[in-house]
């Protein structure tokens, strides 16, 4: 570990803290000692999380309200936040349904708001204080969906594309400010989300996995991340099958 | 939310049955769980041996398993139910304290742990796991959620311990912890001749805390039943080595073996059983004063991951009874002469002696209990049947837990109590929302 762990608290402030991922990765730093800002919608189903974490691991977690949608609330969210973090990990977004948004364009607007507006409201905010602090890492959780559109979840997908393209410029603004940005694509990943749907093992990460990929990736300051090696493999491989081919596959 | 289709089957691998399975982190999410299925039943780790927790839906608890409060000072924790055996014992060791009751696996839920209302070697001295519930917390089928305890809506708190499940979702439960001073025990190994001997020793030996026996059940005549007995004391500071007392609570992580596959079925025949049961009994002489860590007394089989594949793929039966103490060895002697002379022996067979105990469906009564594996094959129902003959002529009863395969009847003749239970479950699951395929084999809520 870095010498900063020893001299100084670490702040983490985890976005989207209810989901698999971020729990996961919230018990890992709350091994190491770190101090925790979880931030849902719904804290209410943080509380027995948090207190677990208080009882187990000795860290006693601030719970915040957060609503990525409400866009409006972003700058107070973070103003009232009583430490600055020095790492934002923004988990949220939305499966939702493909063929419910091809007709519904409210459900074709809730995807697009939860997995890219509301990342880009409230990274704008976290991108403004760090650059001006000169220091802080950043990390968004995106998705293998974004690399390319494909029938099946491609509203998702786009979604998740331009957060893709939105953290890769962010990382581009801040480097000269010494912020780092890094762009996670779990690939398949046994969550909630998930939950029910046939994933093939061999290349379904575990939520457990994916939260020890994000330490890592953070420590050796790391762009983008697959979590599992095969999946810069399997998304090499379907971005490089010419469109032509592409559109007529079933995928 | 979407439920995991698969098949799903319990430690002893039989039945196998296909099953929706359905997962929740929040109690928020449950009303909303229970509303569309039909007939479900709660599911810990699996660690059971037959179709208790099995139903057409099964409500996966393992995503539960927060701990909610402790207090480090009286020794007392609350948690949610699905919060594994392994990781509280982990918690709570460092800081002098251990459960109340431990079966022999660490690998089961608290939830799982009150629904079998699960004993321990310490049963002769301290009961089973319901004596040191302080209260809990279920969800009944309205989807209404009541704190029970043994003051407080206490008939549902009788037929949630050792219910099976059948009385609702417990969500959580807060119990008091027992005060160790190490995380050692002393263990004294005595080698006995034959039943007569080990059942003397239990009297002998019952101011220990902890007992339990290895009984080799192919003997016959005068070696019949001859044991290796174990018992043991928390050790003492004092009593430990000097570098031993530097780190007394240091948990101990064991190697783990693991059996990769199903073992063909004949790799246990009579033959090696009756080799491996006269293989441990010549290992085990009597050693008076032994220091051993806390896993390996209490976990024994934890250490080898899978054990349950040593018995092939079809499964195995565990047949676990209690025969009350009045009975003294007689029905005991009467199904060991049975199963020697049928030689199907089983290498785990573990003969525990039970104290007193406040029960409306929980298994234990006082006096002995016997647990034998039998791997499945031909002809082994009709076998057991016949046991279960001798268990109702004794006076003793079946392990609900432990059974995938006996009959209502026999149900109905051992549990006195039966009918009280059955009205207390229709009283709070009038549309039997929470039904298995043990609660319909055995009739339990018909």
């Amino acid at each position: 570990m870095t010498e900063a762990i020893i001299h100084k608290q670490i702040n983490v402030l985890i976005l989207g803290a209810t989901s698999d991922m971020a729990k996961a990765l919230a018990e890992l730093l709350a091994r190491k000692g770190y101090q925790l800002f979880l931030a849902s919608r719904n804290i209410k189903r943080l509380e027995a999380f948090a207190a677990d974490l208080t009882i187990r691991r000795e860290i006693k977690p601030e719970l915040i309200e957060f609503d990525a949608t409400d866009f409006a609330s972003h700058q107070d969210f973070y103003k009232g936040l009583s430490h600055r973090p020095d790492w934002v990990i923004s988990f949220f977004g939305y499966l939702g349904d493909q063929n419910l948004a091809q007709q519904d364009w409210a459900e074709s607007h809730k995807i697009i708001d939860s997995n890219y507006s509301g990342m880009v409201s409230i990274l704008n905010i976290v991108a403004e204080d760090m650059e001006k602090r000169k220091q802080g890492t950043i990390v968004g959780v995106s998705s293998v969906a974004g690399d390319r559109g494909r029938q099946s979840n491609y509203i998702y997908g786009s979604a998740k594309a331009a957060l893709t393209t939105y953290l890769g410029g962010l990382r581009n603004r801040l480097y000269k400010s010494g912020v780092h940005v890094m762009t996670v694509k779990p690939g398949f990943a046994a969550t909630k989300m998930t939950y029910g749907l046939d994933l093939p093992k061999a290349i379904t990460a575990n939520p457990h996995q994916i939260a020890k990929g994000i330490v890592k990736g953070i420590d050796k300051k790391r762009n983008t991340i697959y979590i599992l090696f095969v999946w810069r493999f399997i998304m090499l491989i379907i971005k490089n099958i010419p469109e032509a081919i592409f559109k007529k596959l079933k995928l | 939310m979407i439920p995991a289709k698969k098949n799903i089957a319990n430690w002893n691998n039989y039945p196998v049955v296909p099953a929706n399975e359905f997962s929740f982190d929040y109690s928020e999410e449950l009303p909303f769980l229970l509303e569309p299925a039909k007939s479900m039943i709660a599911r810990g780790n699996g660690r059971c041996y037959g179709d208790a927790s099995l139903s057409e839906n099964v409500i996966s608890t393992l995503k539960y398993h927060h701990i909610l409060f402790f207090d480090k000072e009286n020794g007392i924790i609350e948690c949610e139910s699905g919060i594994l055996f392994k990781d509280l014992i982990d918690f709570l060791i460092p800081g002098g304290w251990f459960l109340p009751v431990t079966p022999g696996t660490k690998f089961i839920t608290l939830g799982g742990a009150v629904a079998s209302d699960v004993h321990g070697k310490n049963h002769h001295k301290e009961g089973s796991f319901s004596e040191h519930i302080l209260e809990l917390k279920l969800m009944t089928a309205d989807q209404e959620i009541f704190t029970v305890s043994k003051h407080q809506n206490t008939d549902l708190f009788f037929a949630t311990v050792g219910g099976m499940g059948l009385s609702g979702l417990i969500l959580s439960v807060k119990f008091r912890l027992k005060k160790i001073k190490t995380a050692y025990i002393s263990q004294k190994q005595i080698r006995t001749k034959n039943l007569d001997e080990v059942i003397e020793l239990f009297e002998e030996y019952k101011n220990f805390t902890y007992t339990m026996a290895w009984i080799d059940c192919l003997q016959q005549g005068h070696k019949q039943g001859r044991s290796v007995m174990f018992a043991g004391e928390h050790t003492k500071i004092e009593e430990l080595t000097v570098s031993q007392q530097k780190r007394p609570l240091q948990i101990h992580s064991r190697k783990s073996l693991s059996v990769p596959f199903n073992l063909p079925a004949f790799v246990l025949n009579q033959s090696s059983v009756k080799l491996f049961n006269s293989m441990y009994y010549g290992m085990h002489r009597t050693k008076q004063n032994a220091i051993i860590d806390y896993d390996s007394f209490f976990f024994p089989l934890d250490s080898i991951l899978h054990w349950n594949k040593m018995y092939g793929k079809s499964g195995f039966i565990q047949y676990q009874f209690v025969l009350p103490i009045s009975d003294g060895s007689e029905g005991l002697k009467k199904i060991l002469n049975k199963i020697s002379e049928k030689g199907w022996g089983s290498f785990l067979a573990v003969l525990k002696l039970f104290g007193k105990q406040k029960s409306l469906i929980s298994f234990p009564m006082e006096g002995l209990t016997l647990a034998l594996d039998f791997p499945i094959r031909k002809g082994i129902f009709e076998f057991l049947n016949e046991l279960d003959v001798i268990v109702i002529d004794h006076g003793g009863r079946i392990y609900l837990s432990k059974d995938a395969r006996m009959n209502r009847e026999t149900y109905l003749k051992t549990y006195q109590n039966a009918e009280e239970f059955q009205r207390i479950i229709k009283k709070y699951n009038p549309g039997t929302q929470f039904e298995s395929y043990l609660s319909k084999r055995l009739g339990l809520l018909d």
